[in-house]
C-alpha cells in the first residue's frame, strides 16, 4: 500500500467514531429538523406534509374584523420577552470588564476574588435558581429584607417588589439571576486576559507624555481589547436569543401569564408539553435564521469597529 | 537644580498617592461584588439551617436572622430521604463520567486526523464541523429527541450518554491546540518506526495535557449541569440526573423552604470544594478556549 493512500485510509479510521456519532445526532438533525417544519407531527400518528403551514401560523397575520391580528400572538409576545431580558447584555458586559478591570490593578488576593466571583459558572443552574427564588421570596427573602433595611436607614418607606409574581419585576428578577451570575464568569476571565495581554510600555509611553487614567482607557486600553469585546458582545446576543429557559422553568415556571417565557422555552413548551415536533422545529428555525443574520450583519459592520494588532 | 529635585518628588509622590487611590477603589468594587456573590450561598446555607417555620420570622437584632437559634441538622436528612438524592447523585456521576470520556476519545482522535494528517477533503470536512457549532442547540434538539423516541431510549441511560458524546466543539478545540505541536517530533518518531497510533498515543497526548484537562473539565461540569435534554429523555424518578432531580425536589416540596435549601446545598457543595481545589483549570481553560479561533 502506497503511503499516501495508508495515511488517507489511517485518517478516516481516526475520524469514523467521532464522524459518525456527528453524522447521527448532529448533522442529519439539522438536515431532519427542516424537514420536520413542513410537517405536522404528534409523535403518535405519522408525520403528515402540510407545506408553509406552520410557518404561516407562526408569523402571518389575518384580518379580523377590520384589524390585523397575528395568528400566532403568543410567540409575538414571547419575542417581546427575550429581546426585553437581552438588554441586560450590555450591563453583563460592562460589569465584567469593570470587574476585569479592578483584577487587574496589581492587587493582593486575586486568585482569591477570581474563585468567588467564578463560583456561579459552575453551580448547578437548578440549585441557583431555587436559592434565588428563596431570595426573592416577599415574605422573607434576603433581597426585600435589605431593601428594607436600606430604606429605612434612609427613613424612605420603600417597599421591595412581589419579585417574582408581578410580570415586569419577574422579568427583571431573570436578568438580575442571570447578570449575577455571569458578571464574574468566562466574560470577565476573557477580558482579564486581554487586559493582562497589553504591552506594558504603551502605557508607559502614553504616561510620559502626559495621558491622565482616563484618556489611557479610551485610547490604549479600549482600542486593544476590542477584538474581546466584540466577540463576547457577539456570544452574548446569540446566547441571548436561546437563552432564558432554565430560569424561567425553575423560578416563574414561564410566568406570571407567560412573561418570563422566552422563544427557546416556547420551543420547549411545544415539542414536549403540546407535542408539536413539526411546530417546535419551524420555531428553532426562523430561530435560526434570525441569529444568523444577526451574526452577518454584525459581523460586516461591527467587525470594522475593531482594531486588529 | 533644587526646584527641579522637588518637582520630581513631588510628581513621583502624586504618581503614589493616584496609584493608592486606584487600587483602593479596586479592592471597594471587588469586595462589593465578592459580598454580593456570596451573600445568597450563606443566606442559602443559614436558611437549610432554620426550623420550617424559623423562615418566616424576622428577628432583630438582624445577625440573629443569620445564625439560627436551632440549628436543625435534620434538614440535610430529611431532605436526602425525601427524594432519592444517592440514586440521582449516582446517574449523575455514570453519566457526566461516560460522555467525558467519549467525548475526550472521539474529539481527540478527529482532532488528530484534521491537525496532523492529510487526506482528501479534509478542510470541508473541518469546515462542516465549524458551521454546526453555530446552529442553535434547539434546532438539533428536536430531532434527536424524535429519535430517542423512535429508538425506545427513553427512561435509559442511552439516552442520556450517546447522544452528548460527539461535538464538534471538543474536535474544534483539540485540532486548535495540536496544530500548534512541531512535525519534527512526529517525523522523528516516523523514523524509529512509529506508527500513526503511536504518534498520537505516545507523542501528541501526552503533549496536550492542558487541553485535554481543559476539554475533561468543561464537558464534565457541562454534563453534570445540563438540564433541557435530561428533562426531555427521562420520566421515571430512578433515571432522573442530579438537576432535574433537583427540579423534582422542588416540584413536591415548593413551600418547604429549609428542606429546598438544604437539597440545594447538598448538590452544590461538593462542586463547590471540586472546583475550589481545582480552580485553576477552569481559568486555564477560558484563556485557551478564548479567540484564537
Amino acid at each position: 500500500m502506497k503511503a499516501r493512500t495508508k495515511e488517507t485510509v489511517t485518517a478516516y479510521l481516526f475520524l469514523l467514531p467521532n464522524f459518525l456519532g456527528f453524522l447521527i445526532f448532529t448533522s442529519l438533525p439539522v438536515i431532519f429538523s427542516l424537514l420536520l417544519s413542513f410537517f405536522q407531527w404528534d409523535f403518535l400518528n405519522p408525520p403528515r406534509f402540510i407545506g408553509l403551514s406552520n410557518f404561516v401560523k407562526l408569523l402571518g397575520f389575518s384580518f379580523k374584523n377590520g384589524y390585523l391580528f397575528p395568528n400566532d400572538p403568543h410567540f409575538w409576545y414571547y419575542v417581546f420577552n427575550t429581546l426585553f431580558l437581552m438588554l441586560v447584555i450590555p450591563l453583563e458586559i460592562f460589569g465584567a470588564l469593570i470587574v476585569a478591570l479592578a483584577l487587574n490593578q496589581k492587587i493582593k488576593g486575586i486568585v482569591f476574588y477570581r474563585t468567588i466571583f467564578y463560583l456561579p459558572t459552575i453551580c448547578s443552574g437548578v440549585a441557583i435558581a431555587i436559592m434565588w427564588r428563596g431570595i426573592l421570596n416577599p415574605d422573607f427573602g434576603l433581597l426585600n429584607t435589605l431593601l428594607e433595611k436600606v430604606s429605612s436607614f434612609f427613613h424612605l418607606d420603600l417597599q421591595g417588589p412581589n419579585w417574582l409574581s408581578h410580570p415586569f419585576w419577574a422579568r427583571i428578577s431573570m436578568m438580575l439571576v442571570g447578570l449575577w451570575t455571569i458578571i464574574g464568569g468566562n466574560n470577565c476571565l476573557l477580558f482579564l486576559a486581554a487586559l493582562q495581554s497589553i504591552p506594558r510600555d504603551l502605557y508607559e509611553a502614553a504616561e510620559i507624555d502626559g495621558a491622565n487614567c482616563w484618556q489611557k482607557f479610551w485610547k490604549i486600553t479600549w482600542p486593544m481589547i476590542s477584538p474581546t469585546t466584540f466577540f463576547i458582545a457577539i456570544m452574548s446576543i446569540i446566547g441571548g436569543f436561546q437563552g432564558g429557559f432554565m430560569l424561567a422553568y425553575i423560578m416563574t415556571g414561564g410566568g406570571p401569564g407567560g412573561a418570563t417565557t422566552t422563544i427557546e422555552y416556547y420551543i420547549f413548551n411545544n415539542l414536549y408539553t403540546f407535542q408539536k415536533a413539526g411546530y417546535a422545529a419551524s420555531i428553532a428555525w426562523v430561530l435560526f435564521i434570525i441569529i444568523f443574520f444577526f451574526t452577518r450583519i454584525s459581523w460586516k459592520y461591527g467587525g470594522k469597529l475593531v482594531e486588529y494588532h | 537644580m533644587g526646584e527641579l529635585i522637588i518637582t520630581a518628588e513631588e510628581s513621583r509622590r502624586k504618581k503614589r498617592r493616584k496609584e493608592f487611590s486606584r487600587r483602593l477603589m479596586a479592592y471597594i468594587l471587588l469586595s462589593f461584588v465578592g459580598v454580593s456573590m456570596v451573600l445568597p450561598f450563606l443566606w442559602m446555607v443559614s436558611t437549610s439551617l432554620k426550623e420550617p417555620e424559623a423562615v418566616f420570622i424576622q428577628l432583630k437584632p438582624w445577625w440573629r436572622n443569620w445564625i439560627p437559634e436551632k440549628i436543625v441538622w435534620a434538614n440535610y436528612r430529611n431532605a436526602w430521604k425525601a427524594v432519592p438524592f444517592g440514586r440521582f447523585y449516582f446517574n449523575s456521576i455514570i453519566v457526566a463520567i461516560c460522555v467525558t470520556a467519549g467525548v475526550v476519545f472521539t474529539s481527540s482522535f478527529s482532532a488528530y486526523a484534521f491537525s496532523r494528517l492529510n487526506f482528501p477533503g479534509r478542510d470541508k470536512l473541518f469546515f462542516a464541523y465549524i458551521a454546526t457549532m453555530m446552529i442553535p442547540g434547539s434546532v438539533v434538539l428536536i430531532p434527536q429527541f424524535a429519535l430517542v423516541r423512535i429508538l425506545g431510549w427513553i427512561d435509559t441511560y442511552r439516552a442520556l450518554i450517546i447522544p452528548a458524546m460527539f461535538t464538534a466543539f471538543g474536535t474544534f478545540l483539540l485540532r486548535q491546540f495540536f496544530m500548534t505541536l512541531p512535525k519534527d517530533l512526529e517525523d522523528a518518531a516516523k523514523i524509529d518506526g512509529c506508527g500513526y497510533f503511536g504518534i498520537y498515543w505516545r507523542i501528541i497526548l501526552p503533549l496536550s495535557k492542558p487541553p485535554l484537562a481543559t476539554l475533561t473539565t468543561f464537558t464534565f461540569i457541562g454534563n453534570w449541569n445540563s438540564f433541557m435534554w435530561p428533562l426531555l429523555v427521562t420520566n421515571k424518578t430512578e433515571l432522573r440526573t442530579l438537576p432535574i432531580g433537583l427540579e423534582y425536589f422542588k416540584s413536591q416540596y415548593t413551600a418547604d423552604w429549609s428542606l429546598l435549601m438544604a437539597g440545594s446545598v447538598m448538590v452544590l457543595l461538593p462542586v463547590i470544594i471540586l472546583y475550589i481545589f481545582n480552580q485553576r483549570f477552569f481559568v486555564e481553560g477560558v484563556k485557551l478556549t478564548g479567540i484564537k479561533g
